[in-house]
């Protein structure tokens, strides 16, 4: 993303919408830039920002007079006044920054938006975790903090070297030369990006030993990292993880219930999840 | 959707608080379809699906491709200093679905999630619908609908470099889009403008909405917490 100087009027509304905080006012243009490094692509400024399309020249003739006089000018917070903001074209590897940054970009490994991950929201029909195992969704970068793929690969390769294995069907997955090893491609690895999320299903039992795992690892990276725990209900819609995570003192407050109301509905499907089964 | 799994609360504070109190006021309910699985006639249940969400009057509802029921715009003109339309417009969220997405409603109370849930059981749109909210009262919501429980996914929490987390209002705000697209230094902002009488906490609450993408910010929880916020009662 860039800001076209020409057009920019110094306003400062898109410095705080930047998730990243990668927008700041050059004191020596009096221009708002972005730090190539720090943005993620997420498109936050750009597509969030509603726009008026003002005279530039106009704007800061105004600004000007009433910073004279000291008044204060109280715009919406949420308007670029000139449309200034500007996406760039991406190219690799800097284009996956986008893919894992802004939720309107379908992941091509996947075909979801968001972060490409379908967890148990999908498990009624896809039956992906199932009784007696545990699906981990270990987010890194969110809430708002951004990470760079060495991070996440610090946490995959050790990950992996427990006998984890990911979730084939994942965007972080697809973009591993060794998913044995929990190897990120080379080229990606200095990428920052505002989340992405690494699946790996379990035994139920090993649900402890896992999540110790994930904190300790978590102190060694410098990021945060959200982490959400899944599992299949019983006949009677009590699920076993409950009973384990109050155990170990994790907290779980909140989180999601799949009602199980989705059903397979195209027939060449049906017949090869029977046969799956 | 797991945009709306670690919505902040006290619950998750990372000195915790001894008898946090319980979120009331924020229940989401949303529809996903599997590519290949149950995606025939897609826009039709997905719409479908909203036109039922509307009759329980959610405080919000979106299309993950699109945005929700409060969406910026590019034609906007000065007079917007004064009279900006700050009206929701649920028509555009549905008749804007074109193919594969998530949808999601966000209702402000218990009551309202069920009685949409129990209409969900029965349309039978077959397509996977999910409650996103606290579990004991999802729980309680499938007990009362007569619904089994297929899966269920806890949010445990955050780890790692939880200093870089901005304070726990504003995290409440800005985790109310997982998705990241409500900055912390906006939520932050808000939250000032609001105590410095500059804009309500309506106001405030609705300019945060327009950046999440999905539509599952909650408006009235987002303005309750300004309002707590400019009394100092959190």
């Amino acid at each position: 993303m860039r800001i076209d100087p020409e057009k920019c009027v110094a306003c400062g509304n898109c410095l705080p919408i930047c998730p990243v905080g990668a927008i700041h006012i050059d004191p020596a243009i009096g221009r708002a830039v972005v730090n190539e490094d720090g943005c993620v692509e997420c498109f936050a400024c750009f597509r969030g920002m509603s726009k008026e399309h003002l005279n530039p020249v106009m704007v800061r003739t105004i600004r000007q007079i009433a910073k004279f006089f000291r008044f204060r000018f109280d715009p919406e917070p949420d308007i670029c006044p000139t449309d200034a903001i500007i996406p760039q074209e991406l190219t690799w590897p800097r284009i996956v920054r986008r893919a894992f940054s802004d939720p309107q970009v379908p992941h091509e490994s996947t075909g979801i938006h968001g972060r490409g991950t379908a967890e148990v929201k999908t498990n009624d029909v896809t039956n992906r975790v199932k009784e007696g195992e545990a699906g981990f969704v270990v987010e890194f970068g969110r809430p708002g903090v951004g990470a760079r793929f060495r991070d996440i690969q610090q946490v995959t390769t050790a990950l992996a070297d427990c006998g984890c294995e990911f979730e084939k069907n994942n965007p972080v997955t697809s973009l591993m030369i060794d998913p044995s090893r929990g190897l990120i491609r080379e080229d990606i690895l200095n990428e920052k990006i505002l989340s992405a999320i690494v699946e790996i299903k379990t035994r139920l039992g090993q649900v402890p030993l896992i999540l110790k795992k994930i904190r300790d690892l978590s102190r060694a990276v410098d990021t945060v990292i959200s982490v959400g725990v899944s599992t299949r209900c019983d006949a009677a819609g009590n699920d076993a993880l409950h009973e384990i995570l109050e155990r170990e003192g994790y907290p779980m407050y909140r989180g999601k219930t799949n009602l199980g109301l989705g059903r397979i509905t195209h027939d060449t499907a049906q017949g090869k999840m029977q046969s799956a089964d | 959707m797991t945009n709306t799994l670690h919505r902040y609360s006290e619950h998750y504070a990372f000195e915790r608080t001894s008898n946090p109190e319980p979120i009331k006021d924020d229940y989401i309910v949303f529809a996903m379809a599997s590519r290949g699985l149950n995606d025939d006639n897609l826009v039709e249940k997905y719409r479908s699906f909203l036109q039922l969400a509307l009759k329980h009057k959610p405080v919000n509802i979106g299309d993950a491709t699109k945005g929700g029921i409060l969406r910026p715009r590019q034609d906007m003109n000065p007079t917007a200093h004064w009279r900006r339309d700050h009206s929701p417009d649920p028509e555009q969220v549905i008749a804007g679905i074109e193919g594969y997405t998530t949808v999601a409603a966000v209702f402000d109370n218990y009551e309202a999630m069920r009685a949409f849930v129990a209409e969900l059981e029965c349309a039978q749109l077959g397509i996977s619908i999910n409650i996103s909210a606290p579990m004991d009262d999802a729980r309680r919501c499938c007990e009362e609908t007569g619904i089994t429980r297929h899966s269920v996914e806890y949010s445990i929490g955050f780890c790692g470099r939880v200093d870089k987390l901005p304070d726990g209002t504003t995290l409440e705000l800005s985790t109310m889009c997982g998705h990241g697209m409500v900055s912390a230094n906006f939520a932050r902002k808000m939250v000032e403008w609001a105590k410095e009488n500059r804009r309500t906490a309506e106001e405030a609450a609705r300019y945060m909405a327009r950046f999440c993408i999905c539509g599952v910010f909650n408006v009235h929880r987002a303005e309750r917490i300004i309002k707590q916020a400019c009394t100092l009662n959190r």
